[in-house]
C-alpha cells in the first residue's frame, strides 16, 4: 500500500471523530440561529420603528465582520478580558450561531415577505391577535418556504465551522491540520478532509431536501403548477 | 322599530392625498342584506375592511348592537372582529391547513375551545355549506367555489351576527357562482345580516334589503332593488347600472 494511503487509513477514525465534533458545532449553531434568528425576522416584518432599527443594526453588525475577527475577539478578547472562563468549543458554537442569525433572519424575513397578505388579513378577521395569526398562520407556513434558504446557510456554516480550528476546536480540519504537520502528509489528510466536508454537504442538503419534500402542503406548489 | 345591529357613522379614509372615503355612514337592521354596487375603486372594499377594522379608519364611529366598538383597546377589537364574519374575494384560506383545520383554528385558538369539540362543530359548518366529503384536503386542491365555501364555514364558526362579503364571487370561473349564491341566499333566508359588495345584479335584486350605491368614496344613493334598478334618482345610479346590466346579463 502506497505510503499515502496508509496514512489516509490510520487517520480516517480520527478524522472521523472530528467530523462528529463539526456536526455537533453545526447543528448547535444552526439550532441558536434559528431561535434567535426566527424573532429576529418577525421583529423585521411586524416591529415597529424601533425593533426594526434594531435588528438592522444587528444584522449589519454580525454580517459585517469576519468569522475569525469574532472568534478571536470573543476567544482572546471578550472571555480573557472579562476573565470568563469558557471553552473554545461553546465559543465557537456561540459566534457561529449568532452570525448565523443574522443570516436565517434574512431568510426567513424573505420567507414571511413572500406570503400572501391575505393570509395575515384572514387570521385578523376572524378574531386573533397578532401574535396568534403570526404564530399560528404566517411562521409555519414561512419556515416551509425557509427550507431551501436553509439548506444554502446549512452549507455555507459547515463550511464556515472549518474556521474554528483556530481556537483549537478539535473538528475535522484540526484535526487534519495536527496529523499532516506531524506524519508530513499533507496531500493526502487535506485531501481526505475536504472529501468529509463534501459528504457532510451532501448529506446535510439531501436530509433538508427529504424534509422539504415531507413537510410540502399538499396540492400547493406555486411553481410547479 | 328595532335599534339597527350595525351603525357606521362617517368614516372617512385617506392613503397619503387619496381620500378613499369620504365620510360614509350605514345603518344596518337585523337579517338585512345590504348590497354594495358601484365602480372600482369607488371604496367598497375598503369601507367593508373599515367595518372590521382591517384597514383602520382615519375618522367616523362604529356601533353594534348600540355599544361603541372601541378598537384602540385591542380586547374589544379582537372580541368585535369575532361577531364580524369577512368573506374575502381571493378566499385568503390558511393554505397549510385542511378544510377542517381551516374552519377549526379560530374556535380553538380564539374562542378557547377544545380541539375536539370545534372539530365536530367545524365537520357540522363544512356539512352546512355541502363540503363534508372534501373536508381533509387542503385549499390547493379545492375549485374556487369550494374554497369560498369552506371560508364562510370558516366565518360561521365564530357565530358571527354580522357578515361582510367582498365581491365573493368575483375570482371564480360563472359556473362555480351559483354554488356560492347557494350559500349565500341560505344563510339569508336563516336571518343572517350580510353586507356584500358584488357585481352580481341579478343575484343583488332578487335578494338585497336595499341596494347601496356606492361611488368616488361617497354614498350617492341608497334604495330597493327595484328602485335603484329601474327608477334611481341620480344620473350616475342609472348610468352604472345601465351598464353593468349589459355586462352581466338581464336581471
Amino acid at each position: 500500500m502506497p505510503e499515502s494511503l496508509t496514512a489516509i487509513v490510520d487517520a480516517l477514525p480520527y478524522l472521523l471523530g472530528g467530523s462528529l465534533v463539526t456536526i455537533s458545532v453545526v447543528a448547535a449553531a444552526m439550532g441558536l440561529g434559528f431561535v434567535v434568528g426566527l424573532p429576529l425576522a418577525v421583529g423585521q416584518v411586524y416591529g415597529g420603528v424601533v425593533v426594526r432599527a434594531i435588528v438592522t443594526v444587528y444584522v449589519w453588525f454580525f454580517r459585517g465582520i469576519p468569522l475569525l475577527v469574532f472568534l478571536f475577539l470573543f476567544y482572546f478578547g471578550f472571555c480573557t478580558t472579562l476573565e470568563i472562563d469558557v471553552s473554545p468549543y461553546v465559543v465557537a458554537v456561540v459566534v457561529l450561531g449568532l452570525i448565523s442569525s443574522a443570516y436565517q433572519s434574512q431568510i426567513f424575513r424573505g420567507a414571511i415577505l413572500s406570503l400572501p397578505e391575505g393570509q395575515l388579513k384572514a387570521a385578523r378577521a376572524i378574531g386573533m391577535s397578532d401574535f396568534q395569526a403570526i404564530g399560528s398562520i404566517v411562521v409555519p407556513q414561512a419556515l416551509r418556504l425557509a427550507i431551501p434558504g436553509w439548506s444554502n446557510e446549512y452549507s455555507i456554516l459547515l463550511k464556515d465551522s472549518a474556521v474554528t480550528y483556530a481556537l483549537g476546536v478539535a473538528e475535522i480540519m484540526a484535526r487534519a491540520h495536527f496529523v499532516a504537520t506531524r506524519t508530513y502528509q499533507h496531500f493526502p489528510l487535506y485531501l481526505s478532509a475536504g472529501a468529509i466536508f463534501l459528504v457532510l454537504t451532501w448529506l446535510g442538503t439531501k436530509a433538508l431536501r427529504l424534509l422539504e419534500d415531507r413537510v410540502r402542503i399538499p396540492g400547493y406548489s406555486p411553481h410547479l403548477s | 322599530m328595532t335599534a339597527p345591529i350595525l351603525q357606521i357613522k362617517d368614516i372617512t379614509k385617506s392613503y397619503g392625498k387619496k381620500e378613499v372615503l369620504k365620510g360614509v355612514s350605514l345603518d344596518v337592521n337585523r337579517g338585512d342584506l345590504k348590497i354594495l354596487i358601484g365602480p372600482s375603486g369607488a371604496g367598497k372594499s375598503t369601507f367593508l375592511q373599515c367595518i372590521n377594522f382591517l384597514v383602520r379608519p382615519d375618522k367616523g364611529q362604529i356601533w353594534l348592537n348600540g355599544k361603541e366598538v372601541r378598537c384602540e383597546h385591542r380586547r374589544n377589537l379582537y372580541a368585535y372582529r369575532q361577531k364580524i364574519g369577512m368573506i374575502f374575494q381571493d378566499f385568503n384560506l390558511f393554505d397549510h391547513l385542511t378544510a377542517l383545520e381551516n374552519v377549526r383554528i379560530g374556535m380553538v385558538k380564539v374562542k378557547g375551545i377544545p380541539k375536539e369539540e370545534a372539530g365536530q362543530r367545524a365537520e357540522l359548518e363544512l356539512e352546512r355549506v355541502g363540503l363534508k366529503d372534501h373536508m381533509h384536503k387542503y385549499p390547493a386542491q379545492l375549485s374556487g367555489g369550494q374554497k369560498q365555501r369552506v371560508s364562510i364555514a370558516r366565518a360561521l364558526a365564530m357565530d358571527p351576527e354580522v357578515m361582510l362579503l367582498d365581491e365573493p364571487t368575483s375570482a371564480l370561473d360563472p359556473e362555480l357562482i351559483g354554488e356560492v349564491h347557494a350559500v349565500i341566499r341560505d344563510l339569508g333566508s336563516n336571518g343572517m345580516t350580510m353586507i356584500m359588495a358584488t357585481h352580481q345584479i341579478a343575484f343583488a335584486s332578487l335578494l338585497a334589503s336595499e341596494i347601496v350605491f356606492m361611488e368616488d368614496g361617497k354614498i350617492v344613493e341608497t334604495g330597493t332593488p327595484d328602485k335603484i334598478f329601474n327608477d334611481a334618482e341620480h344620473s350616475r345610479t342609472r348610468e352604472f347600472c345601465s351598464k353593468i346590466t349589459d355586462l352581466y346579463g338581464e336581471r
